[in-house]
C-alpha cells in the first residue's frame, strides 16, 4: 500500500486502532500483529506505570507509535494538560485531542480541541485531533497545526458505520491534510467505504474490541482497508442514476437522417 | 427547572393503572426501540415486562458492550467514622443505636489508605457516618490530601454539603459523588428518617445537582432498595440519573442499586426485592440510558455478582470492610451493613476474567 504521512512519519498501514473496551488487555499483541497497524491509541487515564495488576501499555510491541490520547478531558485546559503528562511519561509525540463535555453523546467539543491544538501544535506535538466533522472547524484545525483531522463516523462505540459521510466527503475533498475516520466504524466494510471515499486512514477500537474473535475482525479490518485503498487509487467508475440501457431511447438520432 | 420539578410531573402516576394497560406487544416495541421515553422505561419495570427479561438482558448487554466494552471496574469503600447525628430505622450507624464508635487518625488513614493500595486498586470510596460535627468538612478535606498519595481516583459518600463545600473538595482532590436518597417516597422517607438533619429530604435531594453544579467529575446515586415499593423507587431512581445526565452532560452519571440488608435498626417493614426484580430494574435502567454506569455493591453475593456481569455492570467493589479502619484492622468497630461478598480484591478480579470480561484497577487519574 502506498504509504501514509503524517508529521513527517511515512505509516505503510492505514488502520489505526484503540485499546480500550477489550475482555482481555494480553489480546493486543496478536490483535496488532494481525491488523497490521502500526499506531496504536491508549487512553492515557488508563496507563498506570506503577500498577501491581497490568499495565496496558506493556501489551502494545514498541515499534508501534503509541498515540496517547487525552480521553476524560473536558476542556482544553485540561487536555494540554494530559498531552504533556504522556509526553513526560515516555509515551512519545504524538497525540490524539479527545475533548469530550457530554457524557450522554459523547460528542466532541470542537471548540475547545481547536484551542488545544493550537497550544500543543506549538509545542512540538504531532497532534491529531478527534472532531465531530465540520469544515471551517477543521479548516481551523489544519491552521493551528494539526497533522491530520479526525472526525466521526458516527457517535463513539455506535458501530453504526459513516453516517457523516457527506460531510466528511467534503472533508476529504478540501482539506489539505489526511483525514481519518475515527469513531462509528463497526464492520470491515464501513472501513473499506471510507477508504473508497478517500480517507487517509481509519482508527477502529470498538468494532474490533469486542468482537467475539478480535484477532481474526483485526486481520479482517486491515485486508478491508487496504481494499479500500486500493479502489480509491484505482478510481472507480462514475455512478449513474439511470441504467445504461443496450436499446437507448434516442438511438434513433444516430441512425442517420430521417 | 430543578430534579423535584420534572419528578412532579411523574409522582402522581398511578401505576398498577398504567401497569394494567400495557400490552405484550408495548413491551417487545420498547425493547426493540433504539431511545425509550421515560414511560416506556416505566413499562420495562412492569410485571409485565418480567416475562421478557432475557429479551431485555440481550438488549442490555448489547448496550453496555457498546458503551462500555467487556470491562468492570474495581474499587473499594474505605470508612473514615461512624459518628451519625441522624436517626434513621434502617441504619446501623443510626445515633439511636449504641455501637461502638469511631473516627481515624490522619495517621490511621495514611495506614489504612497504604494497606488498600497494596492490593492494586487505584480508585476509592470514602465514607464517614453523617456527623458534621465528628467529620467536619475540614477532616475530609485533610484526609483527601493523604489519600492522594496513595489513589488515582477518591469519591465520597458523606452526608450532603452546600455547592461551595462540594468545591472545596473537589479543589482538594475529591472528584467523584455517591449519595443515595435512600427513598424517593417523601411520606416514607420522613418516616423512616426519625430525627438528624437527614429529615431534610429536599437538600438530600439536590445534594447530586449541587456537586454537579461545583464541577465534580462523576455522581453516583440510588434508592436504598426495601424501603417502599421498587418499581415506583426504580422509577424515580431512572428519572433523576436522567434528569443529571441530560442537565450536566459533562458528570458521568451511574445508579447503584443497593438492597437492605440486616443492620442493627428498627425498620421492620421491609419490602422484598428479589433476585429477578434487582435484574429487571438493571435491566430497564441500561435500555432506558445506554451510557448509565451501574455499581454492584458487596451487599450482594457473589454468584449473583458474577452474573450480573454482562448484563450492564461498570463498577464493582471488592475487597470490602464496612468498618472504620477495617483493612488495616487498625480499629475494632462495627460495620454499617453485613456485607455478602467477602471475597479479596485478588478473588474477585479472577472471577471478571473468569466471565471474560476485564477488571480495570485504573481508569481515571487527577492532573494538577
Amino acid at each position: 500500500m502506498d504509504p501514509l504521512m503524517i508529521g513527517g512519519t511515512a505509516l505503510n498501514s492505514r488502520l489505526l486502532i484503540g485499546t480500550g473496551k477489550y475482555a482481555n488487555d494480553a489480546v493486543m499483541p496478536e490483535v496488532i500483529k494481525k491488523s497490521g497497524t502500526e499506531v496504536v491509541t491508549v487512553a492515557l487515564r488508563r496507563v498506570d506505570m506503577e500498577s501491581k495488576q497490568d499495565n496496558i501499555i506493556e501489551h502494545i510491541p514498541e515499534e508501534c507509535i503509541l498515540l496517547p490520547n487525552t480521553s476524560g478531558a473536558r476542556n482544553a485546559e485540561e487536555a494540554v494538560r494530559i498531552a504533556r503528562l504522556a509526553r513526560a511519561m515516555g509515551c512519545g509525540d504524538w497525540v490524539k485531542i479527545e475533548v469530550i463535555s457530554d457524557n450522554k453523546y459523547l460528542l466532541p467539543d470542537n471548540y475547545e480541541t481547536t484551542k488545544a491544538t493550537e497550544i500543543l501544535a506549538k509545542e512540538g506535538f504531532v497532534v491529531l485531533p478527534y472532531m465531530s466533522p465540520d469544515l471551517k472547524a477543521a479548516q481551523r484545525m489544519a491552521d493551528a497545526g494539526a497533522a491530520a483531522v479526525m472526525p466521526l463516523g458516527a457517535p463513539i462505540g455506535s458501530n453504526r458505520g459513516i453516517r457523516t459521510k457527506e460531510l466528511v466527503q467534503i472533508m476529504i475533498d478540501e482539506i489539505d491534510l489526511p483525514i481519518i475516520v475515527d469513531a462509528g466504524i463497526g464492520k470491515p466494510s464501513e472501513a473499506a467505504e471510507a477508504m473508497e471515499m478517500g480517507a487517509a486512514a481509519v482508527l477502529v477500537n470498538t468494532a474490533i474490541a469486542t468482537a467475539q474473535d478480535p484477532v481474526n475482525m483485526g486481520e479482517a479490518f486491515a485486508l478491508a482497508v487496504k481494499a479500500g485503498r486500493m479502489a480509491y487509487l484505482a478510481k472507480t467508475g462514475p455512478e449513474k442514476v439511470y441504467a445504461s440501457a443496450s436499446s437507448p431511447l434516442t438511438g434513433f438520432l444516430h441512425e442517420g437522417d430521417l | 427547572m430543578s430534579f423535584y420539578e420534572y419528578y412532579s410531573n411523574y409522582k402522581n402516576i398511578e401505576h398498577e393503572a398504567f401497569f394494567k394497560n400495557l400490552t405484550e406487544a408495548d413491551i417487545l416495541r420498547t425493547i426493540s426501540k433504539s431511545k425509550i421515553s421515560e414511560l416506556e422505561f416505566l413499562a420495562l419495570l412492569s410485571p409485565l415486562a418480567a416475562n421478557y427479561l432475557e429479551d431485555m438482558a440481550r438488549r442490555a448487554h448489547q448496550a453496555s458492550l457498546q458503551h462500555f466494552g467487556k470491562t468492570v471496574l474495581l474499587y473499594t469503600p474505605m470508612y473514615l467514622a461512624n459518628h451519625c447525628t441522624n436517626h434513621c430505622s434502617y441504619c446501623t450507624f443510626s445515633v439511636a443505636n449504641n455501637i461502638s464508635r469511631h473516627k481515624l487518625s490522619l495517621e490511621e488513614i495514611d495506614k489504612e489508605a497504604k494497606t488498600i493500595s497494596a492490593t492494586g486498586l487505584k480508585h476509592i470510596l470514602v465514607l464517614t457516618g453523617e456527623s458534621r460535627k465528628d467529620t467536619p468538612v475540614s477532616y475530609i478535606t485533610e484526609a483527601v490530601k493523604i489519600l492522594k498519595k496513595y489513589f488515582d481516583s477518591i469519591s465520597i459518600e458523606i452526608y450532603p454539603l452546600t455547592e461551595e463545600e462540594y468545591k472545596q473538595l473537589i479543589d482538594a482532590g475529591v472528584d467523584g459523588l455517591t449519595i443515595y436518597q435512600e427513598v424517593y417516597n417523601e411520606k416514607i422517607y420522613d418516616q423512616v428518617h426519625i430525627s438528624g438533619p437527614k429529615k431534610d429530604y429536599h437538600f438530600r435531594l439536590d445534594a447530586p445537582e449541587r456537586a454537579c453544579k461545583a464541577k465534580i467529575r462523576s455522581v453516583n446515586i440510588g434508592a436504598l432498595l426495601g424501603l417502599n415499593d421498587w418499581r415506583k423507587e426504580a422509577f424515580t431512581t431512572g428519572l433523576h440519573a436522567n434528569y443529571l445526565q441530560s442537565t450536566y452532560m459533562d458528570v458521568e452519571t451511574s445508579v447503584s442499586l443497593p438492597r437492605l440488608r440486616p443492620h442493627k435498626g428498627s425498620f421492620e417493614q421491609v419490602v422484598h426485592v428479589s433476585d429477578k426484580d434487582l435484574v429487571q430494574i438493571m435491566l430497564a435502567l441500561k435500555i432506558f440510558m445506554p451510557y448509565l454506569g451501574i455499581t454492584i455493591s458487596t451487599r450482594e453475593k457473589q454468584e449473583l455478582r458474577n452474573h450480573l456481569i454482562p448484563l450492564g455492570v461498570t463498577k464493582m467493589s471488592a475487597g470490602v470492610s464496612t468498618e472504620v479502619g477495617g483493612h488495616s484492622s487498625c480499629i475494632d468497630g462495627d460495620g454499617q451493613f453485613e456485607i455478602s461478598d467477602t471475597r479479596s480484591v485478588d478473588e474477585i478480579r479472577d472471577a471478571i476474567r473468569e466471565r471474560g470480561f476485564q477488571p480495570v484497577f485504573k481508569n481515571w487519574m487527577q492532573i494538577t
